[in-house]
C-alpha cells in the first residue's frame, strides 16, 4: 500500500511528474479529488433515476391506472401505457434503494468525503489511494448489477428497500421476486464492500495524516462528521452483509434461515436488516450536519456555537444509533418489553439532535448573515430537519406508532429528514465547494431561484404526508382509493403530485447551473467565500498534491469576526506575529498571506 | 494527541506508536468481527427459538474438533513464535515457525473438511436442516477466512524465505499474525457455541 513516504515530495521538487494518460488521470485515478468527482457524477445520475421513479409513483397515486402521457409508452408499453399493478412495488423498492445506496450515501461520503477530507486536514491524499480507487471501481459493478435488474424477466426487486421476508426470500412469489431480487442482493453486497473500504481509508486518514497543528479539536465539523460516519459504516455495514448472505442462501441453495416452515424466523431478517439500516440513516444525515455547521458559521461570519458539544453530540447520535433499531419493528410482533427499551433509547437521540439545532440557531444569532445559495440551503436543512426530527418523536412513541407505522406519516418523516435534511445539505455543499472542485463559480442568482422553487415545492409535496398518514393512508399501495375511507384523499394526492412535478423541474435549474458553470462559469479565486478551513488555502482547483507546501495549523476553523484581526475571517493556516502552531496568536495581525 | 508530520520527511505517520497500515488493519479486523457478529447473532436466535435442535454430541464429532481447535490454537502459538523470532532477527526460526503455522492451518482445514463430509454422509444438508444450514454457513465462512489466511501465509512464507523480513522491518509478519489470531478467536467462539453449548 502506498504510504505518504512513497508519494512525490513536492516540497523539494517542482511538479515534475510525467503527464499521465487520460485513463490514469480521469478513469483509474488514485487522486482523491478525481475519485470524489467520480462519485459525484455517478451519484447525480442516480439522483435523476431515483427521482423519475418517484414521479412515476406520484403519478399513480394521483391518477391510478390512467394512461401515462409520453413516458407511459416507453416504460409501460406492454401494459397499455398504464402502470402494471405488479410494477408499483418495484417502483417503491427501486426508488428507495437507489436514493439511499446510490445517491445519498455515495454523494455525502463518497463524493464529499473523498474530496474534502485530505484537503481539510492538510494532507496530500488519503492514506491508501489505491484502496480508494478500488472502492469506486467496486461501486461500478454494483451500479451495473442494480441497473440490470430493470431489464431481467420479472423486473427489478419489488420487496421494498427493506426486503422483508417472506416475500424477498421466495423467488417465485411475485414478479420482481425473481432474478431482480437476487441481483439487488448482489449489488448491495458490492456497495457494502466499497463502503467498508472507504471507511477504513477515511478513519485512518483523519487519525494519521493531519497536518502539523491540526489537533482533533481543530478539525472542521465536516471532517468530524465524516469521520464518525465512517466509523458507523465500518461497524454497521458488515451486519447487512451477513444478512444479505443469509437471504441469498435461502433464495439460491434452499436454506431456511428466514422461513418458519424450515425452522427459521421471519423477524430475524428485520433485526439483522435494521441493525445496519438504522445506523444507515445517521450515515445519511451526519455528514450533512457537519457541512451545515461549517457553512452556517462561514456565512454568519461567526464562530460555531458550542464546537465541542457539537462534536460530542455527533458521537452521541452515532453511539445511540446502534441501540435503537427496534423502533422500526414496533409492529412486527416482537416482545413489547423490547419495544419499550427501544422507545426509550430512541427518544434519547432527540437530545443531542436538539443540542445541535440550538447551537446552529445560536451561531446564527447576532451574525452578519450572508444569504448566499449555500447558506439558504443550509438554513433549509436546519428548519426541515427539525420538522423531520419532531415527526420522528411521534413515531418513537410506541403507542402512537401503532397508528402511524406503515402510513404516509413515516414517508413524510423520512423525506423531511432525507430530502429536507440530507438533500438540502447536499445542495448547500455542491454550491459551496463547486469553486474548489472545478475552479469556477456557479451562478448565484440561479442558485437562489433553485432554492426558492425547491423549498416551496418540497414542503408542498411532503408536508401533506403527515396529514395523509394521520388520516390512515398506508404506504406502498398502488391504489389506496380502493378503500372508500381514503377516497377523499385523492385530491390532496393530486396536489402533491403536481407539486412533485414542480419540484422535479426545479432541479433542472440546479443541473443546468451546475453543468453550464462547469464549462462556462466564472473562474474561481482561491477563497471565494473568505472561509477559514484549509481547503480554501490552496488554489481552485487544488494542484495534484493539494498544497504546494504543507500547511501549518495555528487555530480552530471557526475564527470568524475574530478580535485578533481586522478582517472578519482568520484562516486556520494563517500565521500571526509571534504565533506557533501550539501557541495562541497574540498581538496585531501580520499581513502574511495564508500558506500558499 | 500525536500529529503526523509527513510532508518534509518521509517518516511513516504513527499514532500512539501504531503505523498507518497497522491502524487500518485493526479497522479491517473490526469490520470482520462485526460480520461474524451478524452470523453468530443469527445462529443464537435461530437455535434459541428452535424446539428441535439436535443433540450436538450425537451429530458432530466433538472430540475430533476439540483436537482441531487445539491445532488452531497451537498454530497461533507458532505464529507468535515466528514474530518473536524476527523481533530478535532469528531468520531461521522465523521461517520454521511460519511454515509450521501454515501447515497447521492446512491440517485444520482438512479436519474441517472431514467434519463436513461426515455430516453430509449422515444426511444433514443445508436444505433439510436448520442446524445443518447454520453449521455449514458459520463454519464455511470461518473456513473461507482461514483459507484466505493460509494464502496470506504462503506469501509471507515466500517472502521470509527470500529474506524479505528483517529485525528492523517485519510489519507484514505482525499483520499476518493479527489476522491469524483473529481467525483463531472467532473459531474459539464458534466452537463454543456450536459444539460445547
Amino acid at each position: 500500500m502506498t504510504t505518504q513516504a512513497e508519494m512525490t515530495d513536492v516540497a523539494h521538487a517542482p511538479e515534475r511528474v510525467a503527464e499521465k494518460s487520460f485513463i490514469r488521470k480521469y478513469v483509474f485515478s488514485t487522486d482523491h479529488k478525481v475519485i470524489g468527482k467520480q462519485f459525484l457524477f455517478s451519484s447525480l445520475f442516480f439522483f435523476v433515476v431515483g427521482g423519475l421513479l418517484a414521479l412515476l409513483m406520484r403519478t399513480q397515486l394521483a391518477w391510478p391506472w390512467e394512461e401515462i402521457p409520453v413516458v407511459g409508452s416507453l416504460v409501460y408499453g406492454s401494459s397499455g401505457n398504464i402502470l402494471a399493478p405488479e410494477a408499483y412495488p418495484a417502483l417503491v423498492t427501486m426508488h428507495g434503494t437507489i436514493m439511499i445506496f446510490f445517491f445519498i450515501i455515495p454523494i455525502l461520503s463518497g463524493a464529499f468525503g473523498n474530496f474534502l477530507i485530505p484537503l481539510m486536514i492538510g494532507a496530500k491524499d488519503m492514506a491508501f489511494p489505491r484502496l480508494n480507487l478500488l472502492s469506486y471501481w467496486v461501486m461500478v459493478p454494483a451500479f451495473l448489477v442494480m441497473i440490470t435488474g430493470f431489464f431481467v424477466e420479472g423486473g427489478p426487486a419489488a420487496a421494498g428497500w427493506t426486503s422483508y421476508v417472506p416475500l424477498s426470500a421466495l423467488p417465485d412469489k411475485i414478479p420482481g421476486s425473481g432474478m431482480g431480487q437476487t441481483l439487488w442482493i448482489i449489488s448491495l453486497t458490492l456497495v457494502g464492500s466499497a463502503s467498508i473500504m472507504g471507511a477504513i481509508n477515511y478513519i485512518t486518514t483523519v487519525v494519521m495524516l493531519r497536518a502539523k497543528g491540526m489537533h482533533m479539536f481543530r478539525l472542521p465539523m465536516t471532517v468530524w462528521a465524516l469521520f464518525i460516519t465512517a466509523i458507523l459504516v465500518l461497524m454497521a455495514t458488515p451486519v447487512l452483509t451477513s444478512a444479505l448472505i443469509l437471504i441469498f442462501l435461502d433464495r439460491t441453495i434452499g436454506t431456511h434461515f428466514f422461513s418458519p416452515s424450515g425452522g427459521g424466523q421471519v423477524i430475524l431478517w428485520q433485526h439483522l436488516f435494521w441493525f445496519y439500516s438504522h445506523p444507515a440513516v445517521y450515515i445519511m444525515i451526519l455528514p450533512a450536519m457537519g457541512m451545515a455547521s461549517d457553512i452556517i458559521s462561514c456565512f454568519a461570519r461567526k464562530p460555531l456555537f458550542g464546537y465541542k458539544p457539537m462534536v460530542f453530540s455527533i458521537m452521541a447520535i452515532a453511539g445511540l444509533g446502534f441501540i435503537v433499531w427496534g423502533h422500526h419493528m414496533f409492529q412486527s410482533g416482537m416482545n413489547p418489553v423490547l419495544g419499550t427499551l427501544f422507545m426509550t433509547s430512541t427518544m434519547m437521540i432527540a437530545l443531542p439532535s436538539a443540542i445541535k439545532t440550538f447551537n446552529w440557531l445560536a451561531t446564527l444569532w447576532g451574525g452578519q448573515l450572508q444569504l448566499k445559495a449555500p447558506m439558504l440551503n443550509a438554513l433549509a436543512f436546519v428548519s426541515t430537519f427539525v420538522i423531520g426530527g419532531l415527526s420522528g418523536v411521534f413515531a418513537a412513541a410506541t403507542p402512537v406508532d401503532v397508528f402511524i407505522h406503515d402510513t404516509y406519516w413515516i414517508v413524510g418523516h423520512i423525506h423531511y429528514v432525507l430530502f429536507g435534511g440530507s438533500l438540502f445539505g447536499v445542495f448547500a455543499a455542491i454550491q459551496y465547494w463547486f469553486p474548489k472542485m472545478f475552479g469556477r463559480t456557479m451562478n448565484e442568482t440561479w442558485g437562489k431561484v433553485h432554492f426558492v422553487l425547491t423549498f416551496a415545492a418540497f414542503n408542498l409535496v411532503f408536508f401533506p404526508m403527515f396529514i395523509l398518514g394521520a388520516y390512515g393512508m398506508p404506504r406502498r399501495i398502488a391504489d389506496p382509493y380502493n378503500y372508500n375511507f381514503l377516497a377523499p384523499l385523492q385530491s390532496l394526492n393530486q396536489f402533491m403530485t403536481i407539486s412533485a412535478y414542480v419540484l422535479a423541474l426545479s432541479q433542472l435549474v440546479l443541473f443546468v447551473n451546475f453543468f453550464y458553470s462547469l464549462f462556462r462559469g466564472q473562474k474561481a479565486v482561491e477563497n471565494p467565500w473568505q472561509a477559514n478551513t484549509l481547503e480554501w488555502a490552496t488554489t481552485s482547483p487544488p494542484p495534484e498534491h493539494n498544497f504546494h507546501t504543507a500547511p501549518m495549523v495555528y487555530r480552530g476553523p471557526y475564527e470568524y469576526s475574530s478580535p485578533e484581526v481586522t478582517e472578519d475571517w482568520l484562516p486556520q493556516s494563517r500565521a500571526l506575529d509571534g504565533a506557533g502552531p501550539e501557541k495562541t496568536p497574540t498581538g496585531v495581525a501580520a499581513t502574511g498571506a495564508a500558506t500558499d | 494527541m500525536a500529529h503526523a508530520a509527513v510532508s518534509e520527511h518521509h517518516a511513516t505517520p504513527t499514532w500512539q506508536g501504531i503505523t498507518t497500515v497497522k491502524f487500518a488493519w485493526w479497522l479491517f479486523l473490526a469490520s470482520e468481527v462485526m460480520f461474524f457478529a451478524g452470523l453468530i447473532a443469527a445462529y443464537i436466535v435461530l437455535r434459541a427459538g428452535s424446539p428441535d435442535w439436535p443433540i450436538v454430541s450425537e451429530e458432530l464429532n466433538v472430540p475430533l474438533v476439540a483436537g482441531n481447535t487445539l491445532i488452531l490454537i497451537v498454530s497461533s502459538v507458532t505464529m507468535v513464535q515466528a514474530y518473536a523470532a524476527i523481533e530478535v532477527g532469528d531468520q531461521k526460526k522465523l521461517r520454521n515457525m511460519l511454515l509450521a503455522t501454515a501447515a497447521l492451518g492446512v491440517i485444520f482445514l482438512s479436519i474441517q473438511g472431514i467434519e463436513w463430509s461426515a455430516l453430509l454422509r449422515e444426511g444433514v444438508t443445508a436444505q433439510n436442516s436448520l442446524f445443518g444450514a447454520s453449521f455449514y454457513t458459520l463454519t464455511g465462512f470461518h473456513g473461507a477466512h482461514v483459507s484466505g489466511g493460509v494464502v496470506g501465509l504462503v506469501f509471507v512464507n515466500l517472502k521470509a524465505l527470500r529474506g524479505g523480513y528483517t529485525q528492523a522491518a517485519h510489519e507484514g509478519v505482525e499483520l499476518m499474525g493479527l489476522y491469524w489470531h483473529f481467525v483463531d478467536v472467532v473459531w474459539i467462539i464458534l466452537f463454543t457455541i456450536i459444539y460445547l453449548i
